[in-house]
């Protein structure tokens, strides 16, 4: 309600461009508990099913000349694949399906965030953070399995001079535990930026049917800007499921080899 | 309008909506939940038959690329020995070639030579014969022209009224002859 007295200062206009965040249930109007099925639960199954669809059943053929959409799972199996072995090593690829679970996950979740009318499950800082303090957790569990105490050795950068050694491990410690935050904090806060900013651009859109002056103006800039915005959105939509799965194989990669 | 009590729920609500839902700490539970049930679908996905197939696909296409490449490296050296037998088996039937230039010369060579031998040979015979045939023919005409000198001498004698005795007259011309 304060946002529609805000936008009958503008003559009508309606901004709403948070609204598409809301976690609503599906059926009936009732709290959202933890086992609702809302929207949360229908895109998330959405990302399932065209995960599925790429994956599954575009790799159904098995040709030895693919067909494109087989083309499209070898495609994305071969950039992971080929990421995790580059970053983490030899030794670090039997992690890559959960690796490529993140991915795939993300990257699917964006793009359905693409959609209108979508809601896009990755700009919630609850999902991306649960993501972010599994892989923290893991890592730092597997690094202390690998390495035993000596995975502590990552704090100590033995290649600086020895007096600034216990400042650098003081700072080394400090941003070892605000990755989880950075990391989860990137892709939501992309996600959600972009998207409130294309629907307060869509507020602004229909300001030709208020007032025809200034809307001959302000209606086509606005539906330019969206479609930048938009271009825009689907590169960082991809570009945030890279960094996300590429920060997690150097942190995975710090915690198989931490003596750097 | 209905109660006072869910107004105020309402209005709470809405505020708390109309900042950030990413803030509304009610549904987290609710996120989080159907994030862990959807990555740990999507993770059995991918790891019971996505990953498996995929990957199987890219290592029988690998393992046939490397078969193809092998099969092709053998073609070829199969190919190299063959035109190395094809060299091998031009160069010998040069070779026999040339051999077989040379036997036939020399028996040519021979057969000529042999030839030639008989011609010399029948030359010489036929040269010989003729000059036997000569000599005779020579000496018959030398007896031709006795005979016919002594009658010659014999008629010219008579014709000059004297009376040839022909003793003297074979004398004389036997004389002359050989004079």
């Amino acid at each position: 309600m304060a946002t529609e007295t805000h936008g009958e200062a503008e003559a009508g206009l309606v901004f709403h461009p948070m609204d598409q965040f809301q976690v609503t249930p599906l059926f009936g109007a009732g709290p959202v508990e933890w086992f609702t099925i809302t929207n949360v639960t229908l895109w998330m199954g959405l990302s399932i099913l065209v995960i599925f669809a790429i994956l599954v059943l575009g790799a159904r053929g098995r040709a030895l000349v693919p067909t494109r959409s087989q083309s499209i799972a070898e495609l994305a199996y071969g950039f992971i694949y080929k990421m995790v072995e580059d970053v983490t090593g030899k030794d670090g690829v039997v992690y890559f399906p959960y690796i490529m679970t993140l991915f795939m996950f993300i990257v699917v979740a964006n793009f359905l965030g693409l959609l209108p009318m979508a809601f896009t499950t990755t700009s919630h800082i609850a999902v991306t953070a649960v993501m972010a303090m599994a892989v923290f957790l893991a890592v730092t569990i597997l690094g202390f399995v690998k390495n035993g105490f000596s995975f502590l050795s990552v704090f100590w950068i033995s290649s600086a001079p020895l007096v600034l050694r216990p400042i650098l491990a003081l700072i080394e410690v400090i941003s070892y535990f605000v990755r989880p935050v950075s990391h989860s904090i990137r892709l939501a806060g992309n996600m959600m930026a972009g998207h409130a900013v294309i629907k307060v651009f869509a507020a602004f859109a229909p300001l030709v049917l208020i007032s025809t002056g200034i809307g001959l103006v302000v209606t086509p800039l606005s539906i330019l800007a969206i479609t930048a915005i938009y271009a825009l959105e689907v590169l960082v939509s991809f570009i945030q499921a890279y960094v996300f799965a590429i920060l997690t194989c150097v942190y995975l990669r710090d915690a198989l080899h931490p003596h750097h | 309008m209905a109660t006072q009590t869910t107004d105020l729920g309402q209005a709470v609500g809405s505020a708390a909506k109309v900042g950030m839902p990413q803030l509304d700490f009610s549904t987290f539970s609710n996120q989080i939940f159907w994030l862990v049930i959807t990555l740990v679908v999507i993770y059995s996905i991918l790891s019971r038959i996505a990953l498996p197939r995929i990957s199987g696909a890219l290592a029988d296409r690998a393992d046939r690329i490397t078969n193809d490449l092998a099969g092709a490296e053998d073609l070829k050296s199969q190919a190299l020995a063959a035109e190395e037998a094809y060299e091998k088996a031009l160069a010998d039937a040069r070779a026999e070639a040339q051999n077989i230039n040379g036997l036939m010369r020399a028996e040519i060579q021979g057969q000529l030579d042999e030839e030639l031998a008989k011609a010399d040979a029948q030359i010489s015979a036929r040269t010989k014969e003729a000059a036997a045939e000569l000599a005779e023919i020579r000496n018959s005409a030398k007896a031709n022209v006795k005979i016919v000198a002594k009658a010659t001498a014999k008629e010219i004698v008579a014709a000059m009224g004297g009376t040839a005795d022909a003793k003297t007259v074979t004398a004389a011309v036997t004389a002359r002859m050989k004079g």
